[in-house]
């Protein structure tokens, strides 16, 4: 052991004059790769963010005059020599699928899974890198193709991918469905590509890291529930994405080589029946269904991916910020546990008006609504360990407690939609909208704003600005409910999503104002975003320098220097004898007793 | 080397450790191993073939759907499909038979053997180019017919597969040649269960394909 | 500045419960006009039930925040585990959760049960971006379609030369139904799915290209309602409007030869 450690520090010294492509560009190192995923979701964030403000200001203001934006944007707009500029319809199909698109995939998968997962796993778990440190890089140059050719799907000719980010087809797979199904949503499938090959080399990496690098004494059960969180993602990645990858072939197919995957017979377009030139039907008995089945089996899971690490993070944030240790660690393990494992049968509760046998939309219904158990128990869990702690409120305890606020909210919406019936009224309406946004998208988010905030001064040895980063959270906080929570009562009353002018709809009309406090308030909370960037930027060369430990928790990435040297430690890598929670112990001399630290009479090994 | 001290054989001492609140005495209780699966780069395979596994299970639920749908018209197995599975498992025999090679010293028997692998994979895939060819001298191409469409796209998937599996082997190749493998070890099964997966990948085609 | 932040986010949380409980006793729902109360009783109920649930455990978190709060002296207690107390609540939420899912089993069969065998038959086949209605006219039968045939005078391809078709009434974007008389509905797509959506009926479902899907209820006033279409369909989706028009069952006939001149 101890001369492993001396060998791989020589190693390190030996490393070290490198030049700057090997070490920043190209870099095999997690730390490095980790940043590189972070930053370029958080770029790809500001993309999807201003997608999602064009679509709040057409639903708000349908006829509004769009002005100098339709002159900057013409392929989206008409109107200039006089006449107002009017969003088209199909860019508006544009902005929200690319903006669920960009979203999901390339930022909040991202930013959690390849970001925090990269940055925190070797050093959480007391290893000098990931297992395969060259499939890593690999990883993140496959992924920045991908968002490269995602985002060059809004330049071709007929624009960008316009069928939903759920790309259903017989919209997505006709290519006169629709402007956007032309090439941007070919270029839509390739970036998808790109972008799964990129996660399942991430998850191999993950999964086989955790599984085999901790080091002594970091059995399973000693792991902070972050690792738990990233080592059941990657199994979710392996296992879903795969669906999705048949699926995308088979609708390439559809698209370009006339299969018939998806396409029934009897397709009329435009009045005009599809045929082969003898006369017969050019598809034959294809079934949409079939993608529904293959994209949600994957796009279950997938939420889940989303969320997981969110989850992990909020367990550890709060105990450490708590000083008490996270109440039922091995409940909370079991509860991810089930979460991961149910996310698997329920994915037909995206589909219980889609003409699915009825049956099986019992079926879905069952793992559905029984999901709620787990979650339930985490919620208890977090509220357990607040009891009777020490709560202090620093910048990232106040995003877990956003997580907190969050799941509670979005979760319980979703009791709504797992019962089949109650869906009928409410699927595709924007109580939809407002069930995943806020847990989906609001507890990821949240969870990536707390993890920058916790380990920022371990990845740049400097704070980040606590009065900016208050600030921040309570502007984003306030502003993120005020954009989400009033989607449940238009959704309720019958709003549908993806709609460029609800006000055509009588039954609507009175649902305008709201609308405009909607976007109002995401207006408020886009602009918040600059205070992130600002204090993410000014920090990294101007904050105040952090110590090895400046938050006084437990986990091994508390032990060696902000930043960690390339291999992680100095010297050797230290030895664990007990979990990552203990917070307070009586009989202790400090509020905490760290991972590595020796097992004495006082406070015994955990 | 890095590595080498966190790969500890598997199972030693207990893996799992003691909980939380399971306090012992002294050191803390939890074991030594981290490592649970011991050979790190194999236990990278298995999952990737995992997920390889479900991409396939996706086509598979996807195939027994469709095939209920009026328009199905079953496809005949072209003739050299046969011939081009017999060369596929004789590619497989003769990997094993260069991994015996190297762990028995026999370094010239290696080289010959895996060769003959390497020759019978590119013969597989000029075979599958010649069935497809077939196929479409009877007129029946990708979009003809749904089993036409899977037929094309699964061995094509194969296909793809098996051409990684290729460029995997001249690596070998090379190590071989430069004498990197270690005598009397196993240098090869990495390789090789990719190698036969690929075999079994094929014979679970053909038997969606052709026999279900 | 810790303490206030504590204050806050206690006071954030109270607002939040505050307005979403005002908010949600507001009546969102459009008036109901069909049989299928049974979908506005479960709503209420997942609003009750959750209602409570969010209630109690945001107070309990505002609470906790602003109780809790780190100052000088304090200790925290070294209490991490009480697996009776997780068992109590673990086993109450999935009683709770299983008697939601009976619940809704049991709905949801029913809604999926068989029209009656007198229910009036209408067809109604979406397409870029209308709804074309079909009714069979005095034969119950519905004519044949051939895609061959479809244009756009004729958009779902109706075969003249079927005598079962020389009956049928083909409205556009325009439903006409008889009071208290069951309906089911045929649903049919000619191009990419859409989702025909009644609000006021509780009734949404896809129409898929390449199947026919029934859905049946009772309409139980009259009036004039929306048709909406639920499923992002294309450029168009957001125009794809229809009207529903119930009438007393004696004008039904006379209010649709009225709407077909």
């Amino acid at each position: 052991m101890a001369h492993a450690g001396e060998a791989h520090a020589a190693e390190a010294h030996a490393h070290a004059p490198q030049a700057f492509i090997w070490r920043y560009v190209f870099s095999k190192d997690h730390k490095v790769i980790g940043v590189q995923y972070y930053v370029t979701a958080m770029t790809m964030a500001l993309v999807a963010g201003l997608l999602a403000m064009l679509i709040r200001v057409q639903l708000a203001w349908p006829d509004v005059d769009w002005g100098f934006v339709g002159r900057l944007l013409p392929m989206g707009f008409q109107g200039g020599a006089g006449q107002p500029f009017v969003m088209n319809p199909e860019f508006y199909s544009m902005l929200f699928t690319m903006h669920g698109t960009i979203m999901v995939f390339f930022v909040m998968s991202t930013a959690p899974v390849s970001g925090f997962g990269n940055l925190l796993i070797p050093l959480q778990i007391g290893a000098r890198d990931m297992a395969f440190p060259f499939l890593n890089a690999l990883s993140y140059w496959t992924f920045l193709p991908g968002c490269i050719v995602i985002l060059s799907s809004f330049f071709v000719s007929a624009g960008a991918a316009a069928a939903g980010w759920t790309s259903y087809p017989p919209l997505s797979a006709l290519q006169g469905a629709i402007p956007g199904s032309g090439m941007g949503q070919t270029l839509w499938i390739v970036g998808m590509v790109f972008f799964i090959a990129s996660f399942t080399m991430g998850g191999l990496n993950f999964l086989t890291t955790i599984l085999n690098m901790r080091t002594k004494g970091m059995s399973l059960m000693r792991m902070p529930l972050t690792m738990w969180s990233m080592m059941l993602v990657a199994i979710l990645g392996l296992l879903a994405f795969p669906a999705l990858v048949a699926g995308c072939l088979m609708l390439l197919f559809d698209r370009h080589f006339g299969t018939s995957f998806f396409l029934p017979a009897g397709l009329v377009l435009s009045s005009q029946p599809l045929l082969t030139p003898e006369g017969a039907s050019l598809h034959q008995g294809g079934s949409p269904l079939l993608w529904q089945h293959l994209f949600w089996f994957l796009g279950h899971p997938e939420v889940y991916i989303l969320m997981l690490p969110a989850l992990g993070f909020t367990s550890d944030l709060i105990s450490v910020f708590c000083r008490k240790p996270i109440f039922g660690y091995r409940t909370m393990v079991g509860a991810m546990g089930a979460i991961a494992f149910l996310s698997f049968i329920v994915w037909g509760h995206h589909m219980f008006i889609s003409g699915m046998n009825p049956y099986l939309g019992m079926a879905f219904a069952v793992g559905t609504i029984l999901i709620a158990v787990p979650s339930a128990v985490k919620t208890f869990n977090w509220l357990s360990t607040l009891y009777k702690s020490r709560i202090q409120f620093t910048t990232p305890m106040l995003w877990a407690m956003g997580v907190v606020s969050l799941f509670i909210s979005g979760g319980l919406s979703g009791v709504w939609l797992a019962q089949a019936g109650p869906d009928i009224h409410l699927h595709d309406t924007m109580f939809v909208a407002a069930h995943f946004h806020l847990i989906m998208a609001g507890a990821a988010l949240f969870g990536v704003f707390g993890a920058t905030a916790m380990w920022f001064p371990k990845m740049f040895g400097r704070l980040m600005n606590e009065k900016l980063g208050k600030v921040h959270f309570w502007l984003t906080f306030v502003t993120y409910y005020g954009t989400f929570f009033p989607m449940h009562y238009i959704g309720l009353a019958g709003h549908m999503r993806r709609i460029y002018d609800p006000y055509q709809y009588p039954f609507l009309k009175h649902l305008q104002p709201i609308n405009q406090f909607i976007t109002v308030s995401a207006i408020i909370l886009g602009s918040a975003q600059i205070l992130f960037f600002v204090n993410f930027f000014w920090s990294a060369f101007k904050g105040k320098k952090a110590s090895e430990n400046p938050w006084n928790a437990n986990g091994l990435e508390w032990t060696t220097p902000s930043p960690p040297p390339h291999g992680n430690w100095p010297g050797e890598i230290p030895e664990v004898h007990r979990w990552p929670y203990e917070y307070s112990p009586p009989g202790a001399a400090r509020d905490h007793v760290m991972q590595h630290e020796p097992a004495t009479e006082a406070v015994p090994g955990h | 080397m890095s590595t080498g001290v966190l790969q500890q054989k598997p199972g030693a001492g207990g893996t799992l450790g003691r909980g939380p609140g399971e306090a012992a005495p002294g050191d803390g209780g939890g074991d030594g191993a981290p490592g649970i699966i011991g050979d790190t780069a194999r236990f990278g395979l298995m999952a990737f073939l995992g997920t390889i596994s479900m991409l396939f299970i996706g086509f598979t639920s996807a195939y027994l759907i469709r095939r209920t749908s009026l328009d199905w018209r079953p496809l005949r197995a072209p003739g050299i499909l046969w011939l081009n599975t017999a060369v596929l498992l004789t590619s497989s025999v003769t990997l094993e038979a260069a991994r015996r090679r190297l762990r028995g010293w026999d370094l010239r028997g290696v080289m010959s053997w895996v060769a003959a692998t390497g020759a019978l994979g590119v013969l597989f895939l000029v075979g599958q180019v010649v069935a497809w060819r077939a196929l479409g001298a009877q007129g029946v191409f990708l979009a003809t017919n749904p089993h036409s469409s899977f037929f094309y796209m699964l061995t094509g998937l194969h296909g793809l597969h098996l051409l990684g599996g290729l460029v995997w082997f001249l690596a070998v190749l090379v190590q071989v040649r430069r004498m990197a493998y270690v005598p009397g070890e196993d240098g090869l099964r990495l390789f090789a269960t990719y190698w036969h997966f690929l075999a079994g990948l094929w014979l679970y085609l053909l038997f969606l394909l052709f026999v279900l | 500045m810790g303490r206030l932040q504590g204050l806050m986010f206690a006071l954030a949380t109270t607002v939040l419960v505050a307005g979403a409980t005002f908010y949600f006793t507001k009546p969102w729902m459009p008036p109901l006009m069909s049989d299928r109360v049974a979908i506005d009783h479960s709503i209420f109920l997942s609003l009750v039930v959750t209602g409570i649930v969010f209630i109690g455990t945001n107070l309990t978190l505002a609470w906790f925040s602003y109780r809790y709060q780190d100052h000088e002296g304090a200790q925290a207690a070294y209490w991490h585990d009480n697996t009776r107390l997780e068992w109590t609540w673990t086993l109450v939420t999935a009683a709770i959760m299983v008697a939601f899912l009976i619940h809704a089993l049991d709905l949801w069969a029913k809604i999926q049960s068989a029209a009656p065998p007198d229910a009036m038959v209408i067809e109604v086949t979406g397409q870029q971006f209308a709804w074309n209605v079909r009714y069979p006219g005095k034969d119950g039968l519905f004519g044949r379609t051939d895609v061959k045939l479809a244009s756009q005078e004729n958009p779902i391809g109706l075969d003249k030369s079927d005598p079962a078709a020389n009956d049928d009434l083909m409205l556009l974007n325009q439903l006409y139904l008889a009071q208290d008389k069951p309906v089911r509905i045929r649903l049919r797509s000619m191009d990419v799915i859409h989702s025909f959506f009644l609000p006021n009926f509780r009734v949404k479902q896809d129409a898929v290209p390449g199947m026919t899907v029934d859905t049946w209820f009772v309409p139980k006033h009259s009036g004039d309602f929306d048709i909406a279409c639920a499923e992002h369909c294309g450029l168009g989706h957001y125009r794809m409007r229809g009207q529903v028009h119930v009438v007393a069952q004696d004008q039904f006939e006379t209010s649709l030869k009225a709407a077909l001149e």
